[in-house]
């Protein structure tokens, strides 16, 4: 129940702009994997291209050895690729519950679905909201209702886009320790995250985007002192201003 | 105090339950160029909404030349001479240069003074008349920078306020766009920026500010905050965040 998951020299133009320029990423198996750099660096990006929801221009994607480029979102999810979105994407007028039966045969849930949904709730800490409808949710809840959901599938690899993005920090807290606990079962995490306390403290590994390009790979504590890194995060210098 | 543009005194803001700004405090000298940089979320964008009267602060008190401008409406904050310059993609794009440049000074009653202040800003930006009759948003985006600071010059303000003037600009560009804001300032216009772009930003201003999670961390020269050690931690994590700061320096 865990996996590798791998970008080779991946490249994507919206027409004239080079969004990604030969990206290349690992996701090891069993660790948690960060992705930053500045607004605008193409990470959104990367993660689409990798969970089949952009094509790519160039390059490929791996799931351990198997060639999972081009695959469509519900083919790379299906194999066990899940992924939570920057703005959330749940259901407002939909439970909390029903948000999280939706995967679940289209519909026709079973016990089962509804017991697994349940403990994932309570997993996730949000279990006293089930019969709450989603739009009344918190943002920060939403973000856990969206984890929660993302692990109904039961997927090697977890891809979250800004989990602690607008989230209080109480909460960040709470989201730390769950993505530790999936994480130390063996689950693969490949998370992008501007919030560098978060990023730092969880990732075992960061790799640092700018202008679409990979400027560092590395552990944290090398990340944090890397002066590609800083240039990246602090601007380089107008020409002749 | 007297020669203090702009004083931001123990700004405490947000939306909602939470506070963004935590007892923020520093001055914008008159004159020169203040750059306030920080990491996403520092709360850059509510200190400004905060300074445009956009957004009223839970408490603390913003003055511009000893006068209270926090508790005035938008309106009254431009009309005291302290005008802002929005993040990107604020012209009307089907409409022409000269008609954006021209809206800037909506609020003028006088069309003498309207065409005596185009005259001025023409002046300053020459390029711009030979764009007048163009659409704005067939111009590129540096371009388009330039019409922005034309049409907030329409109101001759006293402080001018860029949000993030290189957001979305090639290095080549941004340095014509850096050079138009030093013009400004050379014309006697305290200038306000906040820019992403932390070192260009910081290279041409006079006083720098770094904001880090809703608080002030670091106030200097623009050089000095440029080249302090602890800038990178601040961007990238580990800051202690019981750091000292340093209160308007009166």
């Amino acid at each position: 129940m865990t996996a590798t998951l791998r970008a080779e020299g991946v490249s994507k133009s919206f027409g004239g702009l080079q969004a990604l320029a030969d990206c290349s990423l690992t996701a090891q198996a069993g660790r948690i994997t960060g992705l930053i750099g500045p607004n605008g660096s193409g990470k959104t990006t990367l993660f689409n291209a990798i969970t089949g929801y952009e094509r790519i221009d160039s390059g490929q994607v791996y799931l351990d050895e198997q060639r999972i480029t081009g695959a469509s979102p519900q083919r790379v999810f299906s194999l066990g690729v899940g992924r939570t979105f920057q703005l959330t994407r749940i259901f407002p007028r939909l439970t909390v519950l029903e948000n999280m039966l939706v995967p679940a045969n289209r519909g026709r849930s079973t016990r089962e679905h509804r017991e697994r949904a349940m403990d994932l709730l309570a997993f996730t800490g949000i279990a006293s909201h089930a019969r709450a409808l989603a739009g009344t949710l918190s943002y920060g809840q939403r973000k856990l209702l969206e984890l929660a959901y993302v692990l109904v599938a039961d997927p090697a690899v977890v891809l979250l886009d800004e989990p602690a993005g607008g989230v209080n920090p109480s909460l960040i807290h709470h989201i730390t320790d769950r993505i530790r606990e999936l994480n130390a079962a063996g689950r693969t995490f490949l998370i992008v995250e501007h919030n560098m306390e978060f990023v730092m403290g969880l990732c075992h590994q960061v790799t640092v985007l700018d202008s679409g390009s990979v400027v560092a790979s590395g552990p944290p504590e090398v990340i944090r002192t890397d002066p590609r890194v800083l240039d990246a995060y602090l601007g380089t210098e107008a020409d002749d201003a | 105090m007297a020669n203090e543009a702009l004083v931001v005194d123990s700004i405490t803001a947000g939306y909602g339950g939470g506070d963004v700004l935590h007892d923020v405090s520093f001055s914008v000298p008159a004159g020169q160029i203040t750059c306030i940089v920080g990491p996403n979320g520092a709360g850059k964008s509510t200190l400004l909404a905060v300074i445009s009267g956009i957004l009223k602060p839970r408490s603390g008190q913003v003055l511009h030349r000893g006068e209270r401008l926090s508790g005035k409406s938008p309106r009254e904050v431009l009309r005291a001479g302290v005008v802002q310059v929005p993040q990107n993609h604020s012209l009307f794009p089907d409409m022409t240069v000269a008609e954006n440049i021209e809206l800037g000074g909506y609020t003028l009653r006088s069309r003498a003074l309207v065409a005596s202040r185009r005259a001025t800003v023409e002046g300053l930006f020459p390029d711009i008349g030979k764009w007048e009759k163009k659409k704005a948003g067939s111009l590129s985006g540096g371009q388009q920078r330039l019409v922005e600071f034309a049409r907030c010059l329409m109101l001759d303000p006293a402080v001018i306020i860029l949000d993030e003037p290189s957001m979305g600009l090639a290095p080549k560009i941004l340095s014509g766009v850096f050079a138009a804001v030093k013009e400004m300032n050379a014309q006697g216009k305290t200038v306000l920026l906040v820019e992403q772009n932390a070192r260009a930003g910081l290279r041409i201003a006079g006083r720098g500010v770094v904001l880090e999670n809703g608080r002030v961390r670091l106030t200097g020269t623009g050089t000095e905050v440029l080249e302090h050690p602890e800038i990178g931690m601040l961007y990238l994590g580990g800051s202690s965040g019981t750091r000292n700061h340093h209160g308007p320096t009166a």
